[in-house]
């Protein structure tokens, strides 16, 4: 008998399986939360008429699946959490080309130099504090500070996370290895405490663990949602501080779609007003939206005053390596 | 060996070519690992200085893990079995649970009770405790996964106390041994093959974490194999890494099987044979510490969890927005997790048969070859299974069946442990004896054997069932699209820091899987006495 309803439960299941193509028929692969782009995916559905069936997982992983499946993927879009893996796959030549006209939606600086991909929203590195312990005039406007003896023990970072990286990528770049070294072993001599992602930083910082953590922006509205007096806030860099890094989530298409239309209709759709409007209004993380003439949500200062460092995402996939190197040289990851 | 087993040396061909089949199925990682390892030049990451380091946490790791499960988990089962507990039944039951919690919600769990901020510091900041001791790190990943792998230890234990014939134990204190002597010198030594199955499991288990170790910030292979994939999208080092996880698996699995091979000689086929159910030591005065140790135990492995998920289920529904709940998830998870365990129970049967009936070098490699997968992350066997299905059987990648194969991959020596303690102890007289009857080997298996190896299998596959009922890597990536369970379900929300709708999942995953455990557990104990 159990087995009976077993097979039912299953037959049910096994229809979906995944070469959702022909029709009208999208398949996504996501690294961004089911949570935060469900919605989004909906409207686009409703405003399309296209089915989207959405593999769920985290982006780093969903990059290797690709890799693996190679030209056999059933996927016809990869959405990303960072250029990272979204440059995995290029260098893997899945990728199609995109058109001039949706790269033109977005700054140069936010979209891939061979048009492999482009970015849909923009995350900025912050400061989180804890408003208890510190006065946010005392907060550092330059990560620079962070390797001063007041620190000491009490900043959180997380170096085997890629928007970390990322934004080490992007001093290195802008001020050089030398210094680059000297700031992470500063960070490491002055007792810098390692995590392993963004989200149990915030929740530390929140929590008294420690004072200070590098993150992203967006991810004190997720623990805010989740404890509403936490005592924490975020605290932006000065502009050209290369802790100030905006780098993007975003979107690429698959090689071997075979509904190339469904598939760019998608990007479109996500660099389309109100596919931008989304992450000002319904989105649950606070991101910013890329195009022109939207301004991010209330209470977030605009993307021109933050004037990140000056550097192009889709370099770096090329740089991570030595990046990586660096802060295994100096002992921050395995 | 006896004269019994060199006489029974060639099994049937077609026993010993289903054997090989499955154990070449179960290979497919490793072979995946070494066309992937061979494919780039990422050999320096060997004579990397931080190779050595890495590799010298991960061993202590696993040997500390691996003694505190044995030091927990065999004491529990000894009371939970043999002597007469106060409600030994529930005992049985809540001791298997924690397997169920998935480890990187055991370590989030500690973490947020034990923390250096966490509740207890808070309940305890009135007396001037400013942050509580450091967890982070060694401290806190020993104690998340020995609290996430005692079971397996535990319930091998009690399988087999269970079948164990209680005329050797009687004969021992007929001699005028105490009983704590008896259990010393008689029991614990017949339960060997179990305990070692069991230590086999939590060390596999211990290599193959990332969920605690990422966590508790504890730099392992497993976490330096992610951080490979994660941060440089580098899949050749990555095999390489896994690879020499696959060495240091090598060495554990002759470890274990030296000590098999010192207890099989001299205490094969004691057990099942005995028509009568052992009897239980009667506590006396020591009824209280005992009950003080199992509180202990399934206090910090299971009440602390429940507690902590509880507290945060009780804020999402403190919150105005709707708690959605929908059984999709539980059907998935348990029609899944059955099937898996049905499958990989079924599968070890050819593999167990050989190596305990046929005894030969090449059966007892055949079976070592099994465990193979067992202590890669679920990341490179999913990434190696998507390998080979999306490109050379692409009828069923992302379907249910190659999912329950890859579970089956997973988790297949913890069913074999099982099946294989339960065979070592049948005697194969009984099965001879009913061969002289002119009955066919099918036919003897099925109706000598298989009643008397039954509880085995059962915790073999309450094994398998606990174990994918948590799984995640393997399932995000190789599920149909739309196919949740509960495990993707606490991912979904924790993967956005929504622990108070996290935990909702988590709870379910523990109370969906109690009842099994009950049936397992409690009715395979009952169904020790010979077979009508």
């Amino acid at each position: 008998m159990l087995l009976g309803a077993l097979a039912l439960t299953l037959a049910g299941c096994g229809g979906g399986d995944g070469s959702g193509t022909g029709e009208g028929k999208l398949t996504i692969y996501s690294g961004r939360e089911e949570e935060l782009v469900a919605p989004l995916i909906e409207q686009f559905e409703e405003s399309s008429g296209v089915d989207a069936e959405v593999r769920y997982g985290e982006s780093a992983e969903l990059a290797a699946t690709i890799a693996e499946e190679g030209g056999n993927t059933p996927a016809d879009v990869f959405f990303a959490q960072d250029p990272g893996s979204l440059g995995a796959v290029e260098s893997e030549g899945l990728l199609a080309q995109l058109p001039e006209d949706v790269l033109d939606r977005v700054d140069e600086r936010y979209r891939d130099p061979d048009a492999s991909w482009v970015g849909t929203s923009g995350r900025v590195r912050v400061i989180a504090y804890n408003t208890d312990e510190v006065p946010e005039q005392e907060v550092p406007e330059s990560v620079f500070e962070l390797t001063e003896p007041k620190w000491s023990g009490k900043v959180g970072i997380a170096p085997t996370n890629g928007s970390f990286q990322a934004f080490v990528t992007a001093m290195r770049l802008t001020t050089g290895e030398d210094k680059t070294r000297q700031w992470l072993e500063g960070m490491k001599a002055n007792g810098a405490k390692l995590y392993e992602k963004n989200t149990p930083i915030v929740e530390a910082v929140a929590a008294g663990e420690i004072q200070l953590g590098l993150v992203n922006h967006y991810y004190l509205s997720l623990v805010k949602e989740e404890h509403p007096d936490a005592p924490v806030s975020n605290s932006y860099l000065s502009a050209n501080d290369p802790g100030a890094l905006v780098s993007v989530a975003g979107v690429a298409i698959l090689d071997a779609s075979d509904d190339d239309d469904a598939a760019l209709g998608f990007v479109r759709y996500l660099l389309s007003e109100e596919g931008q409007r989304f992450y000002v209004e319904d989105a649950e993380e606070a991101e910013y939206p890329l195009i022109e003439g939207i301004e991010p949500r209330e209470g977030l200062p605009p993307l021109q005053k933050i004037q990140g460092p000056d550097v192009e995402l889709g370099r770096f996939g090329s740089e991570l390596e030595k990046t990586l190197e660096l802060l295994n040289e100096v002992g921050l990851t395995t | 060996m006896s004269p019994t087993v060199a006489r029974r040396a060639h099994p049937p061909v077609a026993l010993a070519a289903t054997g090989v089949a499955v154990v070449g199925l179960l290979s497919l990682p490793l072979a995946y690992l070494v066309v992937r390892a061979a494919s780039g030049d990422a050999w320096d990451v060997l004579v990397s200085g931080n190779l050595a380091r890495l590799i010298w946490e991960t061993g202590v790791l696993v040997a500390l893990v691996t003694i505190s499960a044995l030091a927990l988990g065999v004491p529990l089962a000894w009371l939970v079995v043999r002597t007469d507990l106060p409600g030994s039944a529930l005992w049985g039951t809540a001791a298997a649970l924690p397997l169920v919690v998935p480890s990187y919600v055991a370590a989030l769990v500690l973490l947020a009770a034990f923390g250096p901020r966490g509740m207890l510091q808070r309940i305890l900041e009135p007396l001037g405790v400013e942050r509580a001791p450091e967890i982070y790190g060694l401290p806190g990943a020993w104690l998340a996964l020995t609290l996430s792998t005692y079971p397996f230890v535990f319930l091998l234990a009690a399988s087999a106390l269970r079948s164990l014939d209680p005329a050797l134990e009687d004969a021992a204190r007929g001699l005028g041994r105490s009983p704590f002597d008896a259990f010393r010198r008689v029991t614990l030594p017949v339960l060997r093959p179990s305990l070692g199955a069991g230590a086999l499991l939590v060390a596999l288990y211990v290599l193959s974490d990332f969920g605690a170790v990422s966590l508790m910030q504890y730099d392992s292979l497993t976490r330096a194999i992610f951080v490979q994939y994660r941060s440089l999208f580098d899949r050749t080092p990555a095999a390489v890494l896994a690879l020499v996880l696959v060495v240091l698996t090598g060495l554990v699995l002759v470890l274990e099987l030296r000590m098999r091979g010192r207890a099989l000689a001299r205490y094969r086929w004691t057990g099942t044979t005995a028509a009568r159910r052992p009897r239980r030591v009667a506590l006396g005065r020591w009824r209280w510490p005992a009950l003080g140790f199992c509180s202990l135990a399934v206090g910090f492995a299971l009440v602390v969890p429940i507690a902590v998920l509880l507290y945060w289920a009780t804020r999402a529904f403190g919150r105005s927005e709707a708690v959605d709940w929908s059984w999709g998830p539980v059907l998935g998870s348990v029609s899944v997790s059955l099937l898996a365990a049905a499958v990989a129970v079924l599968a070890t049967l050819p593999v167990a048969i050989l190596a305990v009936r046929y005894p030969s070098a090449w059966t007892a490699v055949l079976e070592r070859f099994s465990y193979a997968g067992n202590a890669l992350p679920g990341i490179v066997i999913a990434l190696a299974l998507v390998f080979f299905a999306a490109n050379y059987a692409t009828p069923i990648y992302q379907t249910i069946a190659l999912l329950v194969f890859a579970y089956v991959v997973r988790f297949f020596p913890q069913a074999l442990a099982g099946s294989h303690s339960a065979l070592v102890r049948v005697s194969p007289r009984l099965e001879e004896a009913a061969r002289g009857l002119g009955r066919r080997p099918g036919e003897v298996f099925a109706r000598v054997t298989a009643p008397l190896v039954a509880p085995g299998l059962l915790a073999g596959g309450a094994l398998v069932f606990l174990s994918t009922m948590k799984e995640l890597p393997a399932t995000l990536l190789l599920r149909p699209i739309g196919f949740e369970t509960l495990a993707t379900e606490v991912w979904k929300y924790t993967s956005v820091a929504s622990y108070s709708r996290a935990a909702l999942p988590a709870l379910a995953l523990i109370v969906v899987s109690a009842p099994i455990v009950y049936l397992l557990g409690v009715r395979s104990g009952s169904e020790t006495g010979p077979p009508g």
